[in-house]
């Protein structure tokens, strides 16, 4: 009685033959629209490098100038702004400032498709159950599956680069931004809806008006979750050429290098810190409205 | 009353919830009830068979307690609940054939809406949300600003432009829900249990402020109430709702007098019939040949401090400066005490 032993798999050979087949299929595929898909994507790479180019060419005073203006802006706390210079002061000491520049030029421009799709993305779901019940699978698959796995498509198609590693990023980092969007509208209130329709506002005064207005805190908790996620692949998008604070860690791995490890991880956190608290912090500002008490 | 009087008029209405509501309305045009219709067939009758003519420029209350169908009936009005059979007839025109933009337009015109949880939107400040139906109508800011502020003003919100809703209390909330509603001058106010949220101070107050205004706007107000002192306060016009069904509909005078069953007389026991009567209801026809004289309009409550005052046995009711007949102690007394037989809230009803 194996059959109750031993599984009763597949034809060892069908088997080989069906993997083969599917590698087959998709390295045709690639073969014959490699270099088109390549060149969809070229103005996604031209941007990002441009980007990049910008942060690398300024000069580093005026660059902690702008980031302790952002953090102010975000935060409107001295603290912040003076943690943000200290991080980036300390950065640049020990020699880790192109490849910070370059993480936070690919982190910040896959943050902003990230909102760009994503938003959108949440607001068809908020809108319909069947667009809900089709998206939320492929954003579950998109946040387990081990990213090693959809790397390997990735550079099939585009090879290594720039390009193949925003995508990954992006990949990893979007599923929060769509998630939280579609909560958010799904949880504002159905009375304040109500008096809208009563008044007669049309689907977008309703949706602008009032939906996104109300979601916003929950968006903008998406926006921080996405931002983080983005930080949190480098490493692995520097495995497929995104190059920045990801390469030297990778190399330490190799090596065995604890201290090139250990800062550059640290520059990794550094980011991921003041990119979270100026969010969070810019994100309950955009709730103001909420404190109650007479006066303000 | 001719057609055209009528502001809105209701006409066979019914409401059924469930999957297959359609199929349900003959079943309750043949006399399944509510419970028989939950149990074999999963549906809810919402409401059942409503007439009703408003008539323009008065304050019609509909009342009834939670679950009778008064708050569906109103979202009617306005079509925010679709009707699963009959007419809704406003200004002669049948609001459910109107399309997508027709409706749009006749909620930012012609009937704006006033709700029990205030529904104020929490981002917009007081002076934003009062211009919300105009800045809908996509009139610009300022202007929309500038004409809204006046019902600030009017509803005594001055000095609390800038303020969000959470800043305010919610007697301060509902009188932004009331600018915001007056503000698109649209000639129905369909004002969903608009006060029951407040308590009783507050609710007395917001009450004058809507007599006040109502006396100078003569605006047709729709009044959705569970509360029978304030129907009775402002009502020109009463509809009862048990159950989704229209149980009597009349003046506040008719109401009080005359309940149609167990179930209104219930509703009334407790009032205080000697505010609520007027004398014109409860006269006997023949004015006597001398006494004081008493407006018909007067409440029983003042009538008989008359009457003991002056030693005379009956006085004369006057309307419109005609003597139309007399008031005796008796009438009064007889008024006062509830009628035999439907007294004593025997609870059949339920």
């Amino acid at each position: 009685m194996s059959f109750f032993t031993e599984f009763p798999v597949m034809e060892r050979e069908s088997l080989r033959d069906l993997k083969k087949a599917i590698d087959s299929t998709f390295r045709d595929f690639t073969r014959e629209n490699g270099e088109l898909i390549e060149a969809l994507f070229d103005p996604l790479k031209d941007f990002l490098l441009w980007f990049q180019k910008i942060l690398l060419a300024t000069p580093w005073p005026i660059m902690i100038l702008i980031f302790c203006g952002l953090a102010w802006l975000g935060s409107r706390s001295w603290k912040m702004v003076v943690g943000t210079a200290i991080a980036f002061l300390l950065i640049g000491y020990f020699d880790m400032w192109e490849d910070t520049m370059v993480t936070t030029a690919m982190v910040s421009v896959a943050t902003v498709l990230c909102i760009a799709i994503g938003i959108p993305v949440g607001v068809a779901m908020a809108r319909s159950d069947r667009i809900q019940a089709v998206i939320t699978p492929i954003l579950d698959i998109m946040q387990t599956i081990p990213s090693f796995v959809y790397l390997i498509p990735v550079v099939m198609l585009l090879g290594i680069g720039k390009a193949p590693a925003l995508i990954a990023v992006m990949i990893y980092a979007i599923p929060p931004i769509v998630r939280l969007t579609n909560l958010g509208i799904r949880l504002v209130q159905a009375d304040v809806l109500e008096a809208a329709d009563s008044f007669g506002a049309s689907y977008r005064q309703r949706l602008f008006g009032v939906q996104i207005p109300l979601a916003l805190p929950n968006i903008f908790a998406g926006v921080n979750q996405t931002i983080m996620m983005a930080l949190a692949m480098v490493v692995i998008a520097a495995l497929i050429g995104g190059s920045g604070l990801g390469t030297p860690v990778l190399r330490a791995v190799n090596n065995q290098y604890l201290a090139l490890g250990v800062f550059n991880g640290m520059a990794i956190v550094a980011l991921a810190i003041i990119f979270d608290r100026v969010s969070q912090a810019y994100g309950k500002r955009l709730q103001k409205h909420r404190e109650g008490g007479h006066g303000v | 009353m001719s057609d055209e009087q009528m502001k809105v008029q209701i006409k066979n209405l019914y409401k059924i919830f469930g999957s297959n509501p359609k199929a349900m309305v003959e079943k309750v045009q043949g006399g399944m009830g509510k419970p028989e219709l939950l149990e074999k067939h999963g549906h809810v009758l919402g409401l059942k068979d409503i007439n009703l003519d408003i008539p323009a420029r008065k304050v019609q209350v509909i009342m009834g307690l939670s679950g009778s169908g008064k708050s569906t009936l109103i979202r009617h009005i306005n079509r925010l609940i679709e009707p699963t059979a009959g007419e809704m007839i406003v200004d002669g025109e049948d609001v459910l054939s109107m399309n997508d933009n027709d409706l749009r337009e006749f909620r930012r015109k012609k009937a704006s809406m006033v709700f029990q949880k205030f529904a104020l939107l929490p981002h917009r400040t007081v002076a934003e949300n009062a211009a919300y139906g105009l800045t809908i109508q996509n009139i610009p800011t300022s202007e929309a600003m500038s004409r809204s502020q006046k019902w600030i003003d009017r509803v005594g919100l001055s000095g609390f432009e800038n303020h969000y809703p959470a800043q305010l209390s919610g007697g301060m909330q509902q009188r932004v829900g009331l600018a915001r509603a007056l503000a698109t001058d649209a000639e129905i106010l369909l004002m969903d249990e608009a006060f029951s949220a407040l308590d009783p101070l507050i609710r007395t107050d917001m009450q004058n402020v809507m007599l006040d205004l109502q006396e100078e706007l003569h605006k047709t107000i729709i009044f959705i109430t569970h509360d029978l002192d304030e129907a009775l306060r402002i009502g020109d016009n009463i509809a009862i709702l048990r159950d989704g069904s229209m149980v009597q509909e009349g003046s506040p005078q008719q109401i009080v007098l005359d309940p149609a069953d167990d179930y209104v007389s219930d509703f009334i026991k407790d009032i205080n019939r000697g505010r609520v009567l007027e004398v014109g209801s409860v006269m006997h026809a023949k004015p006597p040949a001398k006494g004081p004289e008493l407006e018909a309009s007067t409440v029983l409550e003042e009538a008989m401090q008359v009457l003991v005052s002056s030693k005379i046995k009956e006085a004369i009711v006057v309307r419109d400066g005609k003597k139309v007949g007399g008031l005796s102690m008796e009438d009064c007394v007889k008024a006062m005490a509830r009628t035999q037989g439907r007294s004593e809230g025997s609870s059949a009803y339920t």
